[in-house]
């Protein structure tokens, strides 16, 4: 089981918050594209011996492809790879890319989920974090969507300087009415070097507030719970039976090939990064050569990654699994460093499963960090 | 004797003083060029990274002039006041010092200090301009500086270049001619003088000495006359890159003494070696035991590691005789050492020695100086204050007294307003004040010990932007306003956070150490108050807000290693820090106080 990711460095403009790779400068697609598809082809040989169960378009905004350049790349992927019958193909898409006629024309394509861009119903926020489409747009695109998508996610932002806990609510409210099966939430995060961190020091922007996060993280858990969807992952909740597959792999340990200028692949051993540049990965690309670093794991850095990844999400840190792929070593240390969490009630142990506790989620990175094994 | 010469080497650091040695040990031909390396005779690791020169060194030098042979003694000074003692013995060990004055920065503080010891004891000066090669050079200023300075001729001063070798023929030429060679009488009972030591974990204690009269053989029996102590002499020989063993060393020369000494403090650098049997009547003037500076808590980072960390400062003291520790304990920080250091960088070279050779994670606490406070029931009696704790209560302080040094800064004329406005801030008291030239300027002042140590170097640099340099000796106890400023997190004091103030300064302080410890404890799950008193009274305080979130949101393929590495580093950190009640301190924060104006 693994999957691969594809990542489609391009933007119409420039979200404020964004620290991602893509340029908005589109006039390179079509080359892109083309190198996307050699390098789909040129490393069909290291997933020799995988299935593909998850196909992921991701970016970027890869809402910007059109239909063909889109069945251009999943064509290339079903020749040179051992895909199974069923697999899950998500496309990452921004409202305002997705018309009805889009929508209709997606549905036709293998591309059977789609992960929307919403991240708000207000206008203001939009506004603020410059988002490329409107609260109309956002809600006009969902009605369309669901009627032709069944494994829909939502992606929504709290946290955001001016949003009250209120209008949080009402956000949660209405991408429910859409009756979709998974939603992404993330806290607005002020990444260094981009325009919000510009515009929160030069005092334009409200700084973000961790006690407003905090609360609307709660709100957040406390009402999808309360409709049914599980918190799967620190950020991820679907209904049984949707939950994304290809981001589920991530924490999972399992193996992934990523496709692109920044894209990252994983083999079990070894993670290994593209270039975060388009024209170099074009470049390089062309003569045939990847553009890309590596790194090999070792035990340790696996067992960190195991529990940096196993505390998010509801499978918590099997102690069995521990012993079995670290040794004793390994799991006495787990067990002592735990303690002292277990005491303040932020972490769990059921069923021999170390897990955070529902007042250890929004603490989670600075646990996994005092469980990590350090020389 | 008569081609015999020794001599050191004196500047103010960075003058180009090791850079220099290694000119004359090439152009003596005292190495060859598979031994050649930079800054040869800066042997630790730490002198060379460092560019200062914290142990003397001595090397012999073999120099044909005018067709006869002569052996040169250079005797290299540690570059640090830390060190001056060391400094004053190695200089008593020569008959002539040569003056290195770098041409673009002219005289500075330690030329002047240094000059000052060389002239004590008597020796032939030998100015030399050095780094002439430099296009920023100002020889012509710079010589008048150095006449005004010596009331020498200016044609005695030898231009040099330690880079390019430029000058150093002269250089040597001028050391034959102009230094006297020794005096001395090898028929008189042996007394020479020890001027280093340096311990060699194979061999024990070499002690490195220069014969006054008479000579040492292999396997006399030898006395050091302070510590009273004999001792059979294993081996002795001269010092040249490799130590070269003989049967005698004679009056007027410099060599080496293994007698398998095991532990450093046994070897005082200038106590006198004289024969057992027949001892000389006088010992070599100037003798002191050196007391320590500067004292701080060293504890390790995990308790555990105590007994541990006792064998590392023991070890550390075989080979760094300066170095004093008795065991102290801490309410906070549990079981370490009270350390005794010459100076503040002596301190740092300490702590960093237990991290690189012993492997050793420690917490240095706060520093100060030795006060003697005096109570009521006993006003006569001196109660020693080497720790904060140690004070006693107030309503028992009868007073206290304080160590006072006389500072010498020199700094350019623009920057006299600066400099004095910092001195008086530390509680300096101008005491001369003399324009060496026009732009130049010699300050004097008495000081508090106690506030050179708190950050004194470097906003002296900052304030003079570079131009002003500084040195300083002892001149005794004063009394004093002194109070002890606590330090409570969480409503519980720490020990080893409290520090010995001057009452004027301690509101103004207690609130920035506040603030400096708000900034350095790192969040935790809940607030935590931070308290700075006097006794009971609270005069400052700030809280560290509680960790609400602590989790980064998004953690997809791209973001897992670089998210790892992260959090490993966050957990590297923490291995530096100290748990006390249930707030997390980091190893910096317990030196908080140094740093307070960054
Ligand atoms: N241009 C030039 N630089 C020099 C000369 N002598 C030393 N230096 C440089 O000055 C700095 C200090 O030299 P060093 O010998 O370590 O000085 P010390 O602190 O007196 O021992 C080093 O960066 C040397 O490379 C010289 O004659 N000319
Ligand atoms: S659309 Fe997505 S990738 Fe593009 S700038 Fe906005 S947040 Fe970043
Ligand atoms: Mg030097």
């Amino acid at each position: 089981m693994s999957g691969i990711y594809i990542h489609i460095p391009f933007c119409k403009q420039a979200c404020h918050y964004c620290d991602f790779h893509f340029s908005t400068s589109i006039n390179k697609k079509s080359e892109l594209v083309n190198a996307l598809v050699k390098e789909l082809e040129f490393r069909k040989d290291e997933f020799k011996n995988q299935v593909v169960e998850t196909i992921y378009f991701g970016g970027g905004t890869p809402s910007l492809l059109t239909i063909d350049e889109l069945r251009l790349l999943i064509d290339t992927v079903y020749a040179h790879y051992n895909v199974v019958s069923n697999p899950e193909i998500t496309l990452e898409a921004n409202p305002d890319d997705l018309t009805n006629q889009q929508i209709n024309k997606l549905a036709n394509t293998p591309i059977n989920r789609l992960s929307i861009g919403v991240q708000s119903f207000f206008e203001k926020d939009l506004k603020l974090m410059n988002r490329a489409h409107n609260a109309e747009e956002a809600k006009q695109c969902l009605e369309e969507a669901t009627i032709r998508f069944d494994n829909i996610s939502v992606d929504l932002i709290y946290g955001i300087p001016g949003l009250t806990n209120e209008n949080w609510l009402k956000n949660i409210e209405t991408a429910l009415s859409f009756n979709i099966p998974h939603i992404s939430s993330y806290a607005l995060t002020v990444e260094p070097k981009t325009a919000l961190e510009t515009f929160i020091k030069k005092g334009i922007v409200d700084d973000v507030d961790e006690e407003q996060a905090q609360a609307q993280f709660y709100l957040l858990v406390e009402e999808l719970e309360a409709s049914g969807f599980v918190h799967y992952e620190l950020s991820n909740f679907g209904k049984p039976g949707f939950f994304s597959k290809n981001n589920s792999a991530y924490w999972q340990g399992k193996p992934y090939l990523g496709i692109g200028p920044s894209a990252h692949s994983f083999n079990g051993n070894q993670r290994s990064w593209n270039v975060s540049n388009n024209s170099k990965y074009i470049k390089s690309i062309d003569k045939s050569i990847l553009p890309s670093e590596t790194e090999t794991l070792t035990q340790m850095d696996k067992y960190n990654e195991y529990v940096m990844t196993g505390l998010r999400t509801i499978w918590g840190v099997s102690i069995q699994k521990v012993t079995n792929e670290f040794g004793d070593d390994f799991t006495k240390h787990l067990l002592n460093q735990s303690q002292l969490f277990i005491n303040q009630q932020l972490l769990y142990i059921d069923n021999e499963i170390l897990k955070v506790t529902q007042k250890g989620k929004f603490l989670s990175d600075g646990i996994a960090s005092e469980l990590f094994k350090v020389n | 004797m008569k081609h015999i010469r020794n001599f050191c080497i004196i500047a103010h650091i960075d003058h180009g003083k090791s850079t220099l040695a290694d000119r004359l040990l090439d152009s003596t031909g005292s190495v060859t060029d598979r031994e050649k390396q930079d800054q040869l005779l800066d042997s630790m690791d730490l002198e060379r990274e460092r560019g200062i020169t914290i142990k003397s060194h001595a090397i012999q030098m073999d120099y044909n002039y005018k067709g006869e042979q002569y052996v040169l003694n250079l005797i290299d000074t540690p570059g640090h006041v830390d060190f001056s003692y060391e400094v004053s013995r190695s200089i008593a060990a020569c008959e002539g010092a040569l003056l290195i004055v770098d041409a673009a920065q002219s005289i500075q503080a330690q030329t002047i200090s240094n000059l000052y010891l060389a002239l004590e004891n008597d020796l032939e000066i030998i100015p030399v301009l050095n780094k002439v090669d430099l296009p920023s050079a100002n020889p012509e200023e710079v010589t008048d500086d150095i006449v005004d300075l010596l009331g020498c001729d200016p044609s005695e001063i030898i231009h040099a270049s330690g880079k390019t070798g430029f000058g150093v023929d002269n250089i040597l030429a001028a050391v034959i001619e102009r230094i006297p060679p020794p005096k001395g009488n090898v028929d008189e009972p042996l007394q020479a003088l020890i001027f280093d030591s340096v311990y060699n974990p194979f061999r024990g204690v070499e002690t490195y000495f220069r014969v006054i009269n008479g000579s040492i053989k292999k396997n006399q029996q030898i006395k050091f006359i302070a510590t009273g102590k004999t001792y059979n002499a294993d081996e002795v020989g001269t010092l040249r890159l490799k130590q070269f063993p003989r049967t005698e060393i004679k009056a007027g020369d410099v060599g080496y003494l293994i007698t398998g000494i095991k532990e450093a403090k046994e070897v005082k650098v200038g106590d006198t070696i004289t024969d057992a049997k027949e001892p000389t009547k006088n010992p070599i003037s100037g003798f002191e035991d050196v007391k320590p500076m500067v004292f701080a808590g060293i504890y390790p980072v995990d308790t555990e590691d105590y007994e541990e960390l006792r064998a590392s400062m023991e070890k550390l003291q075989l080979n760094d005789a300066s170095l004093v520790f008795v065991p102290e304990s801490s309410a906070a920080l549990g079981f370490g050492f009270r350390c005794g250091f010459l100076g503040m960088l002596h301190m740092e070279i300490i702590q960093e020695r237990l991290e690189r050779e012993f492997d050793m994670t420690v917490i240095t606490t706060v520093p100060n100086v030795s006060y003697h406070a005096f109570t009521h029931k006993n006003p006569d009696a001196i109660v020693i204050v080497n720790n904060p704790s140690d004070l006693p209560d107030p309503s028992t302080l009868n007073r206290v007294e304080e160590p006072y040094i006389k500072a010498t800064i020199i700094t350019k004329s623009d920057f006299v307003g600066n400099v004095m406005s910092l001195c008086i801030e530390k509680r300096g008291m101008i005491t001369n004040q003399t324009y060496l030239t026009p732009e130049r300027v010699e300050l004097n002042f008495d000081m508090p010990l106690a506030e050179i140590v708190f950050d004194f170097y470097d906003r002296l640099k900052t304030v003079s932007k570079g131009y002003a340099s500084f040195d300083y000796s002892p001149i005794g106890m004063r009394v004093s306003k002194l109070v002890r400023v606590d330090i409570l997190l969480n409503s519980q004091p720490v020990d080893a956070l409290s520090a010995l103030i001057h009452a004027d300064n301690a509101q103004n302080i207690g609130k920035k150490m506040c603030e400096k410890l708000k900034e350095l404890i790192p969040r935790q799950q809940f607030d935590i108050p931070i308290q700075a008193a006097i006794g009971a009274k609270i005069i400052s305080r700030e809280t560290i807000k509680a960790l609400r979130k602590d989790v980064t949101a998004k953690c997809y393929g791209g973001d897992i290693s670089r998210k790892r590495k992260l959090l490993e580093k966050q957990k590297k950190g923490k291995k530096r820090m100290r748990q006390v009640g249930n707030v997390e301190i980091p190893q910096q924060a317990f030196m908080a106080v140094l740093k307070l104006n960054d």
